[in-house]
């Protein structure tokens, strides 16, 4: 691949004008390999499809806050890789966000007209929050319009709609029982255009990335399952890829908080953990730059990306309850049957996951010395 | 008489609307609304009270974590349930640590643009904005190369014409005062936070799985420590919860702080504005001892009337006498005959009077808020920052004695200066500084009660619903960020039977009351100069100074659980 120079003769128009940094960004590119589930020899394509991006014109997000506690957008500032301020400076032009952006008032919503009206059709749409329908919506208005009001408003202009969160995936809080204000989703209201569901109390900020990079690179949204899903993010189960899991195939079981089994990091199922029913990333890609992920933390996973699980999964110290098919202790047995089957079929854990990220870094800098050597040959020559 | 909108408020957390009136120049009367609501103690109703706490933090994601603990100690009031001092103390090394994020994120990503202007930061010399730099603070990242190098970015961000969050901002109102130097120093200072808090917020995810939205424990924490085991808290999570502690500070000190004083220092005429009630409240944060040990905390409770520092009044959220809401002109019905009510009786019920959407106007004179109107004593009160460092400077506290009359000293400017907008903006870095030095010291506590063998993490003795009595009744208070939160329980045949919870932002962000008299926010734009009605950066200015969290402020009960009274559009 051809290294990319600025007006200085530096090489890389990266996140940064300066070689460090190319090699930053291409390790970048390999972590959102390993993301998307692609081989590291995609790391080339993936540089290339942001930089001809970041060239021309950056994609419009606009990103809409309705009945939200903002959990997704604090979520967002924490995002591993890359950082929202190389995001907001460097790949994506985030032209409505109300909780980041300087203007206000009646010059925000301009903002707002003007990007949709300069982007008809390409705007990445984000939601974070439900949209009350009740009453004809009065449970939530900006600048005097209704949710309701503002998203139909949008739609036309819109790529894609990316419902960010529990609660514009699926409704989440706001909808729970009694659903005071008539709460619904995202996809609920939409109806010309697709539609993504990224779930999560807050949602994993990278797979916001992944999504964008996929679009970038394959000209296409990525797979989803039936619920609108990515399967890159949610196509495997928590208790799949949970680190405790031997625990659980052991039969060692937490059975009350800072008991001995709690001291040893047993399997949470009997203190209430989801993970068997919950389908997500964060056993393996983990929270806040890898630090922990709520199993981890010795917490049972609320299973916090499943629809309804408001009312589905509570009491939330309570074992699951029978669904559907066998008991609960039968539901166990099979688990543990299940698994083996899995794991043959390769699981990704935290640790390989981990290790996955280091190959491809490992790669990214062999290509980053490529770069190099070509670009200090074609200067001197 | 000029009538400006400004809906939506930006940079803050949730939908606030202002209305304000202006009169040669000034305005002379504001309205405050929310315009968001959506019934989240409605929906725990009925429900396992062990599970409240993560119904109660989705109210809010900014200041995640302060509703989990407001809902966790009304619960274990309720029970009668004290947590081992570990568990305290990793409480509050987690409070701690939201503190020092929450602050410093309000003052770089929320607040500074109000003050720093961007695009003015293409026209500094990086050259002196080092020197500058290094003037104020020995933060390494200071060289001439380094403001080089992030002007050239700033300026290639400017030319590709995509402005994204920057855009169409109020960049040419001559209220901004900052010359290019400390405008582009400010913008370093903007991305490094960004970057800084995604790092030390790790310490949520150590002790509670993840941020926003840890994971908390009625009866204690949920993770347990057992140096002998790699799975849980042990030496290595601790050493690195260590560098987290460190380098919090760190910022704080060399950087939140001294940026802080030189942006305070050109902006002094707003020492002048943005009083407001000159009331404040504050339930006290961070306790030493056992949760209802009032005495023991760090952060001190009490009230101030009428700015008069030298009387601290006691304060008690459980006397009916106290603390009370008004629903005069707010979207609620009160079926009692009454004009205030205490959290244990409260009762409310939605009924939407105002405009039908679109709309252009509110009906100012009649209901115009999701938020209900919070008094204590029949005052309406500051809570926040501002409120908890007055209280705590009145009572003598050291740390903040010090570090107020510090910063009145650097600023030349009189003890009065801190009822403003400025000594609002001054209160909430004084604060984090305050806590990011008890950050080294909780982070310590912990180490010597494990060395003393003190690692019990949970009290089970009342886990289990049938060790509960029939009925029973909390108070759970917590100094969130933005001030004093409190949830009020009502547990009967181990569920949820009524719960009432009265939030920062309402204190501060709520309407007028049945006397009329207005609240916080309103009360704080009155007598503010507007140059331009068109750009109201300065309703901006004092508005972000209380930081309205309005997600949080927004809730409601209804105690018979039936349907919701059919609106009436007009």
């Amino acid at each position: 691949m051809q290294a990319l120079k600025d007006a200085d003769g530096r090489v890389g128009v990266g996140f940064l004008d300066d070689r460090i940094s190319r090699r930053e960004f291409l390790k970048f590119c390999g972590r959102i390999a390993v993301l998307l589930g692609l081989s590291e020899t995609f790391i080339p394509q993936i540089a290339e499809a942001i930089e001809k991006t970041v060239k021309n014109r950056r994609p419009s997000v606009i990103w809409l806050e309705f009945q939200d506690c903002a959990g997704n957008t604090e979520s967002f500032t924490r995002a591993n890789s890359p950082s929202v301020g190389q995001a907001v400076l460097e790949s994506i032009s985030l032209d409505y966000h109300e909780t980041l952006m300087a203007a206000a008032g009646h010059r925000a919503e301009k903002a707002r007209e003007i990007a949709l009206e300069e982007n008809k059709g390409k705007v990445i749409v984000v939601v974070e929050g439900s949209i009350p329908t009740k009453d004809n919506g009065v449970y939530c208005c900006i600048g005097g319009k209704t949710a309701l009001q503002i998203i139909k408003e949008v739609e036309p202009y819109a790529l894609v709609f990316v419902a960010v969160g529990t609660c514009a995936a699926f409704g989440g809080l706001p909808k729970a029982n009694p659903n005071p204000t008539g709460a619904v989703a995202v996809e609920d209201v939409v109806r010309s255009k697709p539609v993504i569901n990224v779930p999560g109390c807050p949602a994993n900020p990278d797979v916001l990335m992944g999504i964008l990079v996929h679009y970038l690179v394959f000209g296409r949204l990525p797979d989803l399952d039936a619920q609108k899903r990515p399967l890159f993010a949610y196509g495997k189960r928590i208790h799949d890829t949970c680190e405790r899991r031997p625990h659980f195939d052991a039969g060692q079981y937490v059975l009350s908080f800072d008991d001995y089994g709690a001291r040893q990091g047993y399997c949470l199922y009997k203190v209430g953990c989801k993970g068997p029913e919950t389908y997500n990333i964060c056993a393996s890609w983990r929270w806040n730059l890898g630090a922990s992920w709520p199993v981890k933390a010795g917490h049972p996973c609320l299973g916090c990306s499943e629809k309804d699980f408001w009312d589905r999964f509570t009491p939330f110290y309570e074992r699951i309850p029978l669904i559907s098919g066998f008991g609960v202790e039968g539901r166990a047995d099979q688990w543990g049957k299940v698994a083996v089957g899995l794991a043959g079929a390769g699981i990704i854990g935290h640790a390989i996951y981990t290790g996955l990220v280091r190959k491809a870094e490992k790669k990214a800098e062999e290509i980053a010395e490529q770069e190099e050597k070509q670009a200090s040959e074609s200067s001197e020559g | 008489m000029a009538r400006i909108v400004v809906d939506p408020i930006t940079r803050i957390e949730g939908h606030l609307r202002i209305e304000a009136e202006v009169k040669n120049g000034k305005i002379s009367k504001a309205y405050s609304s929310c315009t968001m609501w959506r019934g989240v103690e409605r929906i725990i109703l009925g429900r396992d009270p062990r599970d409240a706490w993560a119904f109660t933090q989705r109210i809010c994601g900014v200041c995640t974590t302060v509703h989990a603990f407001a809902s966790i100690r009304a619960v274990e009031d309720a029970l009668g349930i004290d947590v081992p001092p570990l568990a305290q103390a990793f409480r509050n090394l987690i409070i701690a640590t939201q503190y020092v994020h929450d602050h410093t994120m309000h003052f770089y990503h929320l607040h500074a643009l109000d003050w720093v202007n961007v695009p003015n930061a293409l026209k500094a010399d990086p050259k002196k904005t080092s020197e500058l730099a290094q003037q104020i603070s020995d933060w390494p990242h200071s060289s001439p190369g380094y403001f080089k190098d992030l002007k050239a970015k700033l300026l290639k961000f400017v030319e590709s014409g995509q402005l994204g969050i920057f855009a169409n901002a109020y960049w040419d109102h001559p209220a901004y005062k900052l010359p290019p130097e400390v405008n582009l120093l400010a913008v370093a200072h903007y991305l490094e936070a960004l970057d800084w808090q995604r790092h030390i917020i790790r310490i949520h995810a150590f002790l509670g799985g993840k941020n926003p939205h840890p994971n908390f424990l009625v009866g204690g924490v949920p993770m347990s420590v057992n140096l002998s085991s790699p799975s849980v808290i042990n030496t290595e999570v601790l050493s690195v919860i260590k560098t987290h502690v460190d380098a919090a500070r760190e910022f704080v000190e060399k950087v939140y702080i001294p940026d802080l004083l030189a942006v305070a220092s050109f902006y002094k005429e707003w020492a002048r504005y943005g009083a407001g009630v000159g009331n404040y409240l504050a339930y006290g944060e961070l306790p030493e001892g056992k949760t209802s040990d009032i005495e023991s905390l760090f952060l001190p409770r009490g009230a101030i009337l009428n700015k008069d520092l030298s009387k601290v009044y006691d304060v008690d959220p459980k006397d009916p006498e106290q603390v009370q809401e008004a629903v005069a002109h707010s979207w609620y019905e009160y079926k009692q005959n009454k004009d205030l009510l205490h959290p244990f009786e409260g009762e409310t019920e939605p009924k939407y009077t105002g405009p039908e959407p679109p709309y252009d106007y509110l009906n100012v004179d009649g209901k115009y808020s999701w938020l209900k109107a919070p008094r204590w004593r029949g005052h309406s009160m500051e809570v926040g920052p501002l409120a908890r460092m007055l209280v705590a400077y009145a009572k003598g506290h050291p740390s903040v004695k010090e570090k107020v009359d510090f910063a009145l000293k650097k600023l030349n400017v009189p003890a009065t200066a801190l009822f403003s907008t400025l000594g609002r903006t001054a209160a909430r870095g004084i604060e984090t500084w305050v806590v990011a030095e008890y950050l080294t010291d909780i982070y310590d506590r912990i180490i010597s009660l494990i060395k003393a063998g003190n690692t019990s993490t949970f009290n089970n003795t009342k886990w289990d619903p049938k060790t509960w009595p029939k009925e029973a009744k909390g108070f759970g208070y917590m100094e969130a960020p933005r001030g004093a939160l409190g949830h009020w329980v009502t547990i009967r045949d181990g569920k949820i039977a009524h719960y009432q919870i009265v939030v920062p932002s309402t204190w501060n962000g709520g309407p007028r009351d049945a006397k009329g008299q207005p609240g916080p926010y309103e009360a704080a734009l009155e007598g503010t100069p507007i140059h331009d009605p068109e750009a109201p950066l300065e309703i901006l200015r004092t508005i972000h100074s209380f930081d309205p969290c309005m997600a949080c402020a927004a809730h409601i009960y209804d105690p018979s659980g039936r349907e919701i009274v059919t609106v009436k559009i007009r």
